[in-house]
């Protein structure tokens, strides 16, 4: 090169840039897996490696957006965090002393411990999931195993929000229902902690605020999502449910109410028997065919489900008996109209003044009589009649974790949904709309399986061992009433207990309460830590022994992850998954599938990378254990592998029932057919040239009224969604809990222990009250002034697996926010290090001021502190050395008043109250302040486990391989 | 040291439209940028104790959240911020050796990592902090407006965005030509109200802010209704004595 043209280069700023290099050799689409929103990506791979993720544009989840977690899915999957090799405990539990162990070892010392237990007693695995997503898989296996004792994280996440809505309307917020976020107006959320779900509801607010309809934001924090409400009410947490009831209050006195969609669509005219002390007081009023039977205008009684008939509102009917009858929709208006629900009375409570309650409500009324919303779309309900058109109010709801992780959790939804239907929302234009594939009967069946009777060695369960209960001889109970199940589910401590209590089965199983377990098996959730309640307290059951036989209590410990996670560490044998770019699944309308407002829908993920470990998918583990244990359906007739090919078998091949399989796409020989239809061999094709999600789009006719709409009811029945085209009525008064109570105040065969019966009697009330949280009324208010929640940041929602190099620098120390008022009262300052203390135990914490919190609360990031020696992490991280976890000051129980221990939980369906949560803040001395507590002793790690790099530069090949071939 | 191009009437000036009353802080476009720029044109953007303590990286694009106002009228602000490819771009002028430079033809801000010498002069120069040093190869790094996608040809046109408005969940980022009075990002911001960063500074930066919107405590079409004055228009004397009395003549139809 001549001089004279290295000197212009020199001094001209221009370089040759590559303004189209080649982005990448080969394009994959999968299912995203950082949380648990299932969004469409787009994997490019370039050079043999992953050049970058994106969202899915087509995706009906995503629709091409992708959150801050998921673009950040290449250091998750090259984590230097995950596990190489099966691995076998030599040392302590705890220690993380291992055994580098081959798959045929691994696998046959799992069908050892197993082959004994199922001979003998299949109670005796506990099996338990964690945010699995093939769980209509995992409880398969279960029930073919014989076991009752399987759930996966629902307990310790929304139960009360799902159980709350199945019993109510046949569908629930989040996964299977949500706003018509394209039509609505007026849209009230709450208790979002910046959870559930991730991008669809970016998507669906950003929308929101351009079209100007109004987003008020009710939540104790005022972060991420709130931050773009139109307003924010700060409301003291677990109080919700009386704000909502107040609401109530203050449009029933308005009668603004939808006194017609109530007569369509709900059990508002029903007729509920006033006769106290006797056997059916508070149940429905039947006539001879189990109909419920409604009061006519001539004071008549005539079946309420006879289409057209009239029924009184209000009214006083006489039984055939002579005894009374109300309808449901008096017992709503006498209750909610007690001056104890009146803005005032409420107001100091729920710390929002009672000016806001009431002009909220205002602005509830306005929108809902006096914005309707007309489509001209024409519709035929269940009983034939023709509609012009299909007519809505347009005011929606949404409620997340701030609702249900709370003791009156469930109740408190159920007061949201009582307030949805009083307004005529569900499943209108501009409401609240069911995701497919609801709705379902309220409740859906079936009943769970794992009564006495139920289990036997060898031998499948009778059913599956999650559902529905409908009266107290559904609960999963022996005779006296004793709890049959190890987390204790669907006893009388948690009837209603409809996704398990994954959070009480390692303080039951390590105290043999109902009964010794031998093996517990879980996958991909962190039990050891920030999924556990009381976590000190839960690493010490994991390890507490026998002090006759010196063994574990907890005889054995299986566990399944793809990382190094603190649980691994507890485990006894570890099977290493994949990552979520090296395997096979599907997302499935058996579980919880990606279905939306306008259709159902699933989808899978395909391998993207081989694995580059000696690690198998957790799903092809379990399918070769159920064969080797020969589990019937695992196996042909004549005991060879019915999937030889592992999980990617089993979804194209296996039918629950004839034509229903895990995917709903593509089915028949053709492939031809949707919902129902025979295997189709080629049908996981099919999904990957559809960019690997399945669609069904339903006519205009029947997007909405789905729950009575006669098109719809007949297209999901004939796709297998629903059991038969019968209109899905709206239980506002939800009898199966009036038959629980019952059973407490001393009717029927099956009767509580005397220490439930109180309980019982008190919160199964059959409409929506509120209640004060208990760890506020049984612990000392004075002592412990403050709620502590926690939130998931947006960038690290959901956090089973949250170790990742980009997203620790964004927040790898979570500080615990407190308002600047309460702070100032408190002299605390700023960065201070503070002491925490409840009544289970005290950490150390770094405080950090703000105003958008509720003076009465604290808040931090979860799982965000991890324990020394896990997810590969260097000794000095600020994650073990700064960062801290709420978790070890939330109890399982609660402090006990009269000598008993209550569950720290929601009494109907069992749900973890994490939110409850009462702590006291003190300044920590100078000699103490500087580092989080508790700090435990870091373990070791498995030995291929190579020391992490100190700089990752990731891409540097890629983007140098490219500048090179562009100068060329 | 190093000249900034002659500037002309509608000479194109591409930049980004941020709009903070969308912003939740979700971190997307910092990661989406970050996974895209790491392979890109100015790769890699390196992690330095990675998995330690004093995590830092490269990262082009950064989000800071903070709250402002007082009382009723607070609120937080999720604020992300990259280069904002000034007109009068000082870490371009201050750059010793020609290689900081902005470009005629777009007005996108680069550094030609071959002429850089690692002096950062022009991360003090720059008043927004937009500036990043990559300690492993010794030399500035920044933002370049996804320079390898917005003109890509192996890409599909309505990919050829900067990563970050591409991915971003609630819509808030706009990418365009600023220097077009015309073009769709500016009638965006003429409509809204789009602000400077800074502007006090002199730099003239190109990407622009559109500021959240107070808080609306109602929207236009939904005037207020108090509930009282519903309730006086409800109520009869007899329904205040028992509120069940308006419901009795009411049936309900299935």
């Amino acid at each position: 090169m001549k001089l004279r043209e290295r000197w212009r280069d020199y001094w001209s700023p221009r370089e040759q840039v590559d303004t189209s290099p080649r982005v990448s050799d080969e394009v994959k689409y999968t299912t995203c897996y950082m949380c648990a929103c299932r969004c469409g990506i787009k994997v490019h791979l370039k050079d043999g490696g992953i050049r970058f993720i994106e969202g899915n544009p087509r995706h009906p989840v995503n629709r091409g957006v992708i959150c801050g977690k998921g673009a950040s899915g290449i250091m998750q999957h090259y984590s230097p965090a995950r596990l190489s090799k099966p691995l076998l405990r030599v040392g302590e539990r705890g220690a993380g002393e291992f055994r580098e162990i081959e798959w045929d070892e691994a696998i046959a010392t799992a069908v050892d411990w197993l082959s004994t237990i199922r001979t003998e007693d299949p109670r005796k695995l506990a099996f338990f999931t964690g945010r699995d997503q093939s769980q209509s898989l995992t409880g398969f296996w279960a029930t073919q195993f014989g076991t009752p004792n399987f759930a996966a994280h629902g307990g310790f996440c929304s139960v009360n929000m799902a159980a709350a809505g199945m019993y109510t309307l046949g569908g629930s917020f989040w996964e299977f229902g949500e706003p018509d976020w394209e039509r609505t107006k007026l849209f009230l959320m709450f208790g979002v902690a910046e959870d559930h779900d991730s991008n669809p509801i970016k998507l669906a607010l950003s929308g929101l605020r351009r079209r100007g309809a109004k987003f008020i934001s009710i939540n104790p924090v005022r972060t991420g999502y709130s931050a773009i409400a139109d307003e924010w009410i700060g409301i003291r947490p677990g109080t919700d449910g009386l704000f909502v009831l107040s609401l109530v209050h203050e449009l029933l006195r308005a009668d603004k109410v939808d006194l017609d969609y109530l007569g369509r669509y709900t059990n508002a005219a029903w007729l509920v028997i006033q006769a106290p002390g006797s056997a059916d007081d508070g149940l429905f009023a039947r006539n001879e065919a189990g109909e419920p039977l409604v009061l006519d205008s001539a004071g008549g009684l005539t079946s309420g489900l006879e289409p057209g008939g009239k029924a009184r509102v209000v009214g006083e009917a006489q039984l055939p008996d002579g005894r009374r009858a109300v309808p449901v929709f008096q017992l709503i208006a006498e209750r909610y109209l007690d001056p104890r629900y009146a803005p005032e009375a409420v107001a100091p409570v729920c710390g929002i003044p009672a000016e806001t309650i009431r002009r909220v409500a205002g602005e509830i009324a306005a929108t809902a009589f006096g914005q309707e919303i007309e489509i001209p779309v024409a519709w035929t309900d269940w009983a034939g009649r023709q509609h012009s058109s299909m007519w809505g109010r347009p005011v929606s709801f949404h409620a997340m974790r701030g609702i249900s992780a709370h003791s009156n959790g469930f109740q408190t939804c159920r007061a949201l949904h009582l307030l949805q239907i009083l307004l005529g929302t569900i499943d209108v234009p501009g409401g609240w709309r069911y995701k497919s594939p609801y709705p379902k009967p309220a409740p859906p069946g079936p009943k769970p399986a794992g009564k006495p009777g139920q289990v036997a060695p060898g031998t499948p369960l009778a059913g599956a061992p999650l559902g529905y209960v409908m009266s107290p001889e559904d609960l999963i109970v022996d005779g006296e009433g004793r709890p049959q199940r190890i987390d204790k589910a669907f006893s009388w401590e948690a009837p209603i207990a409809a996704h398990g209590l994954m959070h009480m089965l390692i303080r039951n199983a390590a105290n043999r309460d109902p009964y010794p377990i031998d093996t517990l098996f879980m996958y991909m959730a962190n039990m050891a830590w920030n999924s556990a309640m009381n976590t000190t307290e839960t690493m010490r059951l994991l390890t507490d022994k026998d002090p006759a036989t010196g063994e574990y209590k907890i005889p054995r410990i299986i566990y399944s992850d793809a990382f190094y996670s603190e649980t691994v560490a507890y485990a006894d044998l570890i099977l290493p998954d994949t990552t979520y770019l090296e395997r096979w699944d599907c997302i499935s309308l058996l579980d919880r599938p990606i279905g939306g407002t306008d259709g159902p829908g699933d989808s899978i993920r395909q391998p993207i990378v081989a694995p580059d470990r000696d690690v198998r998918p957790f799903q092809d583990v379990l399918i070769e254990l159920g064969a080797r244990l020969g589990l019937p359906a695992f196996v042909t007739p004549d005991g060879a592998p019915r999937y030889p090919g592992g999980y990617k078998d089993y979804i194209a091949l296996h039918e629950r029932s004839p034509g229903i399989g895990p995917l709903a796409g593509w089915r028949g020989a053709e492939g031809d057919a949707q919902g129902k239809g025979a295997p189709n061999p080629k049908q996981l094709d099919r999904y990957i040239a559809n960019g690997c999600f399945w669609k069904y789009e339903l006519p205009p006719e029947q997007l909405y009224f789905k729950h009575a709409n006669k098109a719809y009811l007949e297209g999901a029945t004939a796709m297998g969604l629903i059991p038969a085209p019968e209109p899905i009525v709206l239980q506002l008064y939800v009898e199966p809990l009036q038959r629980f109570r019952l059973a407490a105040q001393g009717h029927g065969p099956v009767q509580p222990p005397e220490k439930d019966r109180a309980r019982i009697a008190t919160y199964f009330d059959p409409l929506p009250f509120w209640y004060a949280p208990f760890e506020e009324t049984r612990t000392d208010p004075g002592g412990f002034p403050l709620h502590a929640i926690t939130q998931r940041p947006m960038q690290m929602y959901h956090s089973w697996h949250s170790q990742n190099a980009w997203l620790r620098q964004i927040l790898g120390q979570n500080r615990l926010f407190m308002n600047r008022v309460t702070a100032r009262a408190l002299g605390l300052a700023d960065d201070d290090w503070v002491f925490v203390s409840s009544h289970a135990g005290r950490i150390e914490a770094q405080l950090k001021l703000m105003d958008g919190v509720n003076p009465n609360t604290v808040w931090t990031w979860n799982a965000i502190g991890k324990r020394a020696g896990a997810w590969n992490l260097a000794a000095d991280s600020p994650e073990f050395t700064k960062g801290f976890l709420l978790n070890h000051l939330i109890g399982e129980t609660l402090p006990g008043r009269d000598g008993d221990t209550a569950l720290n939980a929601d009494p109907i369906t069992g749900q973890a109250a994490w939110y409850d949560l009462r702590v006291r803040i003190e300044k920590a001395p100078a000699a103490e302040a500087g580092h989080s507590a508790p700090h435990f002793a870091a373990f070791g790690h498995p030995r291929s486990m190579a020391p992490p790099p100190d700089i990752v530069r990731y891409g540097a090949r890629l983007g140098r391989d490219e500048q090179q071939d562009a100068a060329e | 040291m190093t000249d900034l191009p002659a500037r002309y009437p509608g000479q194109t000036q591409l930049g980004l439209v941020i709009d903070l009353d969308l912003c939740v802080g979700c971190h997307a476009c910092a990661t989406a940028c970050k996974e895209w720029n790491t392979g890109g044109h100015m790769a890699p953007l390196p992690d330095f104790n990675a998995y330690g303590d004093g995590a830092w990286g490269v990262w082009f694009n950064r989000i800071h959240s903070f709250e402002e106002g007082e009382g009723d009228g607070a609120r937080t602000v999720h604020f992300p911020k990259s280069c904002l490819h000034c007109e009068d771009a000082a870490c371009v002028t201050v750059c010793p050796t020609g290689a900081s430079y902005k470009r005629a033809e777009d007005g996108i801000v680069l550094v030609n990592e071959s002429l850089c010498i690692g002096c950062k002069l022009c991360s003090w120069a720059c008043p927004y902090g937009a500036r990043e040093f990559d300690a492993d190869e010794g030399v500035m790094k920044k933002c370049t407006l996804c320079i390898d996608r917005i003109y890509n040809a192996n890409l599909a046109p309505e990919e050829r965005q900067p990563a970050c408005v591409f991915v971003c969940p609630t819509k808030a980022r706009f990418f365009g030509d600023l220097g077009d009075p015309n073009s769709a990002v500016s009638e965006l911001v003429a409509a809204r109200g789009g602000k400077d960063l800074m502007p006090e500074l002199g730099y003239r930066p190109t990407n622009k802010y559109l500021p959240p919107r107070r808080a609306r405590p109602y929207v236009d079409d939904l005037a207020p209704q108090p509930l009282t004055a519903l309730l006086a228009e409800a109520q009869s004397a007899a329904d205040v004595a028992n509120p069940l009395l308006r419901w009795v003549d009411r049936l309900l139809s299935r």
